[in-house]
């Protein structure tokens, strides 16, 4: 019963916020101001995360090739692909929905309890799309850039960590990372990339909206926007692979 | 003029407002007063149209709501100004683009005749010099004061303010209280006030309507609160000793 109500809240929410916006320009604002805080602010924690999960990559493989006749340009292989096809879609999709999300909800929440929601309402701005569609517009051309970044920057964490230590020579890391190349894998990543953003962004801005009450219940809105967001990412994480590549 | 009639909303199995009638003048403060619950808010938020009422009717300048063309609702929309109970400033944004918000949003003015009339409102409220600053940089009673100015900003003909002083001090709830009475003689305003203040109650009471038990218990004005016989509105207006005491002399 409680996941139909949930489901009928989120379409409700839905329907309003893909109505045409009612004034470009405050759309622009909007947007822009949105990549700023959702985007650019991302930058940093995705950099770090996918150069250390890169080198872990890197790490892990290259000590698990016990035989000496398995070529070790496969460690900037594995890295590559185990970056593109999962690490940097997927954790970095749950790392935003942490970060991102719970912003979107806790912003969106503070401004129902302290009526500002009310306050648009009551000009005759259509607050559903005045406020979330900036902010999934916003997600769904950020998050495949960062993605992509990650992708770039955890092959190079993993290229780093082999030097460093010298269990792989730079030049077989380098033949590996070129070696057989599939572009289908990195459709594959933004395709699982651009539903993960719209999960995130249209999950946390309902539980924001639908916030009533005070700073407790922003609170709780903000929680369980990352929790149902994760939950979902993973669950489509399987679906999109098994439709993609299965 | 506002007029309501027989307008009711319940939420769930709670009947909150029960069959209100009342008559809100242009030109004048209007005041609805009860005890803290009462649904003072609930009646001000389905006169500007954020609640459905279950019943009744609401009228602006005699056409009832519900017989607008949704042309007309937009119009009356853009007719009404909202001072909400906390401010509702969007905290995102500055005070200037705060009060710039209505205009950007519905008006085709160029950048320095908005910026000309932000500065007006923002005079006529006496604040000057916080352009910039953001909400949580002002205090409450200039939080009020902002909130006050971007609901005059497209002019409207319909003014709202939920309990106007509630949080402040004494003498800036009387700045407060004197600030919305002359912008309601000054631009002839249709001005509605929710309040449980003593205080505002004789300073704006133009009109008064007490509301208890949902019902619209009694009607009157500064001039016949203090005389009046009802028990009900008696608790209220009494409940402060300096009254009582003032009253006895
Ligand atoms: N959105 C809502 N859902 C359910 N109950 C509500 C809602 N808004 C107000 N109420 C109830 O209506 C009653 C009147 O509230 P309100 O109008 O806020 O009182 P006040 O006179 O203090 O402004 C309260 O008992 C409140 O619990
Ligand atoms: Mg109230």
């Amino acid at each position: 019963m409680k996941i139909l109500y949930l489901i009928g809240n989120y379409g409700l929410l839905m329907k309003q916020v893909f109505r045409k916006p009612c004034n470009r320009n405050m759309f622009w604002k909007q947007f822009m101001y949105e990549v700023d805080v959702l985007g650019i602010d991302s930058l940093g924690i995705t950099a770090f995360i996918s150069i250390f999960m890169g080198a872990v990559i890197a790490i892990q493989t290259a000590s698990n090739i016990d035989n000496p006749l398995t070529p070790s340009y496969l460690v900037g292989y594995t890295t590559r692909e185990s970056m593109i096809l999962e690490f940097a879609p997927t954790m970095i999709g749950l790392i935003l929905a942490g970060k991102v999300g719970s912003r979107i909800a806790s912003e969106i929440g503070t401004m129902r309890v302290t009526e500002q929601i009310d306050a648009l309402d009551v000009m005759g701005v259509n607050s559903a799309s005045y406020l979330i569609l900036p902010k999934i517009s916003a997600c769904l051309i950020i998050n495949p850039f960062l993605v992509t970044l990650s992708m770039i920057l955890g092959t190079f964490g993993g290229w780093l960590a082999m030097t460093v230590t010298g269990m792989v020579p730079s030049d077989q890391y380098i033949s590996g990372i070129r070696y057989s190349f599939q572009l289908y894998n990195v459709f594959y990543a933004i395709v699982k990339t651009l539903v993960f953003a719209f999960i995130i962004s249209t999950i946390s801005a309902t539980q924001g909206y639908n916030t009533s009450g005070g700073a407790l219940e922003v609170g709780r809105a903000s929680t369980k926007a990352v929790v149902y967001s994760s939950i979902l990412i993973i669950l489509f994480n399987l679906i999109l692979t098994q439709l993609l590549l299965g | 003029m506002i007029e309501v009639r027989n307008l009711s909303k319940s939420f769930d199995d709670k009947l909150v407002l029960n069959k209100i009638n009342a008559k809100f003048e242009k030109g004048k403060t209007n005041l609805v007063i009860g005890q803290s619950g009462s649904g003072k808010t609930v009646l001000l938020k389905c006169l500007i149209g954020l609640y459905e009422p279950d019943e009744g009717d609401i009228l602006f300048d005699n056409v009832p709501v519900n017989e607008m063309n949704s042309n007309t609702k937009k119009q009356i929309r853009q007719a009404l100004g909202m001072v909400f109970q906390g401010g509702a400033l969007f905290d995102t944004m500055n005070i200037e683009e705060n009060v710039m918000f209505p205009l950007s949003m519905f008006t085709k003015m160029n950048k320095s005749d908005k910026l000309e009339r932000v500065n007006f409102c923002l005079k006529r409220v006496n604040l000057e010099n916080v352009n910039h600053l953001t909400p949580s940089e002002l205090s409450g009673g200039m939080k009020k004061r902002v909130a006050i100015a971007r609901a005059i900003a497209m002019n409207p003909k319909y003014l709202f303010c939920d309990e106007p002083n509630s949080g402040l001090d004494p003498k800036t709830a009387v700045v407060i209280d004197s600030l919305i009475k002359e912008i309601t003689e000054e631009y002839n305003i249709t001005t509605i006030i929710n309040t449980h203040d003593m205080n505002s109650v004789l300073e704006l009471g133009d009109t008064v309507n007490f509301i208890y038990k949902g019902q619209n218990w009694w009607t009157g004005n500064k001039n016949n609160i203090i005389q009046a016989d009802n028990k009900e509105l008696k608790d209220l207006v009494y409940a402060s000793k300096i009254l009582r005491d003032f009253v006895k002399k």
